[in-house]
């Protein structure tokens, strides 16, 4: 009973709790003594949230220990510096350069695609588009993020390469440039939408002053809006582009298996990713160098795409706090 | 005076930029849908001949007239209820912490930030967590379906988390607050009142966490290794293959009716991922129209 009654908020708790909700209920909890059963059910909560850093302290953990068996053969410089990858064919070579620049070639042409294009949607839905338009536009870009990475992959291969092969007579079977523009298209409604927030985010004040300067609904849009969205709009990008890097089953489809140090796009190249669904199909022992190999990659990988992360989540949030 | 001169408007001018750039921003729109309707026309136009009951039913083969998916499509079916036992009770657990508890410390900051990374980790990078943990360490180098299961709950934890959040969060505080009114201690809140009126916002987006898991390949890759196999998995011990893998393999052939029986595989998975998406669309809009009543 005296527990109940300490438990009832107080006029002033009620106040605070209107003010600045996410602080003051928890700061309510701790005044009353919680029965035993929403003692332990709060510990378990707290167990399910913990799971998420012990997600990441077992990624770290995995690869790290894995990775060092491989660089305990291997010298870390060499695995950066070198330009031949061929961790399964004799005489073996360990430079991951080749993997790396198929990732960024791969990455570097669905940017062509994804950015501008991304952006430019982004605008016509956050400055031109009516609401309705907006209503129907954007779902069906997201179906586009909701299509699973596979059915991408079939379709490069299948109708994108085909069809360039129209253009361009001599690209191969499997090359970046048709994986690449299937992945801009895969990665348009990340642009889009991130930017579009953005700029919704951007206060009509501003519009409105600039029309009254006298200006065209185009010169709201690229010299006001823009600029003023603009860190999350780079967030966007940022993710965008990480994501593209991490992508794995339509690069493993369309792109081909030959690590390959290359900037021409109409040949066959190996990303990272796809290096490492190589050898997680064929028979790879465990703790053997081929085995380890695919960690050292995965390492390589999850640090380029964490430090994307990062950026992009720091400059979200910096922007979230502008207006 | 001087300035009116100096100052020409140019009106015309820009007015017909204007135009040309508002063409190029309509465009850069279609672009997205225009490449959808090419995808979904190329998968339907060529699956659509190999689909059959006895597709649905039979074992991939080495013959093409013979190949289905029974397989993977029970394999996918498998892998999505165990993930979903896994990834759900601790997703929303998490989230009601992060929501409903949490104190802002160094400690739930430290928790948001990976989160969000978390979101962003490629999901290959989760089949070597879930091969070097569940496979190897937790299940002795025996490929299993659990073990998948369990990598797949992590993957999609952080969107289940990120969805809980903002169904709970869409919960006016005037209704905790009636709840504390009448006595209730926080767990009673909670779970009579917080949860149930959450409850549409967190099915939806639990559903399209799962239906991401449906999809996922890579990290299956690495955990299972198998393409090809003839049996349904009984038990949740047993190895297991799934659908995007099943397509995977087959579009890899180089016969055309192969990269047929692919497509006719997508077709199966994008029904699947579709009716799912359509129950969370129905959840979503039911649970608006009961909040814009009251």
């Amino acid at each position: 009973m005296e527990g109940m009654q300490r438990s009832i908020p107080q006029p002033q708790d009620g106040l605070e709790i209107s003010s600045s909700p996410p602080d003051a209920s928890p700061r309510l909890w701790r005044r009353g003594r919680a029965s035993l059963e929403g003692r332990i059910v709060r510990w378990l909560f707290f167990g399910c949230a913990l799971i998420s850093i012990l997600t990441s302290i077992g990624i770290i953990f995995t690869l790290v220990s894995q990775a060092a068996g491989f660089f305990f053969e291997v010298s870390l410089w060499d695995f950066l510096t070198g330009t031949r990858w061929t961790p399964i064919l004799k005489p073996r070579a360990y430079g991951v350069l080749p993997l790396v620049g198929g990732t960024v070639l791969i990455a570097a042409i669905a940017a062509l695609v994804a950015l501008p294009v991304g952006l430019a949607a982004a605008i016509f839905l956050s400055e031109y588009a009516p609401s309705k338009m907006r209503r129907i536009v954007k779902p069906v870009l997201e179906i586009l993020a909701g299509i699973p990475t596979v059915v991408y992959g079939y379709f490069a291969l299948t109708f994108v390469t085909p069809l360039l092969k129209g253009i361009f007579p001599n690209i191969l079977v499997f090359n970046a440039l048709s994986a690449g523009i299937v992945m801009g298209v895969m990665i348009i409604p990340m642009v889009s939408s991130l930017s579009e927030d953005a700029m919704m985010a951007v206060p009509n004040s501003l519009r409105n002053a600039a029309y009254a300067l006298g200006a065209t609904r185009v010169e709201v849009s690229l010299r006001v809006v823009t600029p003023a969205a603009l860190s999350g709009i780079v967030a966007s990008f940022i993710i965008a582009i990480s994501r593209a890097i991490g992508e794995t089953m339509l690069v493993t489809i369309a792109a081909g298996a030959t690590p390959n140090l290359t900037v021409n796009p109409l040949e066959s190249i190996q990303t990272m990713t796809a290096f490492i669904v190589q050898l997680s199909l064929g028979e790879t022992p465990h703790g053997s160098l081929e085995y380890n190999t695919i960690f050292a990659v995965g390492l390589l990988l999850f640090l380029i795409t964490l430090v994307m992360n990062l950026m992009g989540y720091f400059i979200v949030r910096r922007w979230r706090e502008k207006y | 005076m001087q300035n009116a001169v100096l100052f020409k408007p140019r009106l015309p001018m820009r007015k017909r930029i204007g135009a040309a750039v508002y063409v190029l921003f309509l465009l850069a729109m279609m672009v997205g849908i225009v490449g959808l309707v090419a995808l979904l026309a190329k998968v339907i136009v060529e699956g659509a001949p190999w689909l059959s009951w006895d597709f649905l039913n039979s074992y991939p083969s080495r013959h093409p007239d013979q190949a289905g998916i029974k397989s993977a499509l029970w394999g996918s079916v498998w892998l999505m209820g165990l993930t979903g036992l896994f990834a759900i009770p601790i997703g929303v657990g998490a989230a009601v912490y992060l929501e409903e508890y949490a104190v802002k410390s160094r400690l739930t900051s430290f928790i948001e930030v990976n989160l969000s990374n978390l979101a962003g980790v490629p999901s290959i990078v989760y089949g070597l967590l879930g091969l070097s943990l569940f496979v190897q360490q937790v299940f002795r180098g025996e490929r299993v379906l659990l073990a998948g299961a369990m990598t797949m709950a992590l993957l999609v934890m952080p969107i289940v988390i990120l969805a809980s959040r903002e169904a709970i969060r869409a919960v006016p505080d005037t209704y905790r607050q009636a709840g504390y009114a009448l006595g209730g201690e926080k767990w009673q809140v909670v779970k009579g009142i917080v949860l149930p009126q959450a409850l549409p916002g967190i099915l939806t987006g639990t559903i399209l966490a799962m239906s991401r898991a449906l999809g996922e390949a890579a990290p299956i890759i690495a955990i299972s290794a198998l393409v090809y196999l003839t049996f349904v998995p009984a038990h949740p011990m047993e190895q297991f293959t799934v659908l995007p893998i099943q397509i995977f393999n087959w579009t890899s052939r180089p016969q055309d009716d192969f990269r047929g029986i692919a497509a006719a595989g997508i077709v199966v998975l994008l029904v699947a991922l579709l009716a799912m998406n359509a129950v969370a669309i129905i959840l979503r809009d039911r649970h608006q129209q009961v909040r814009s009543d009251d």
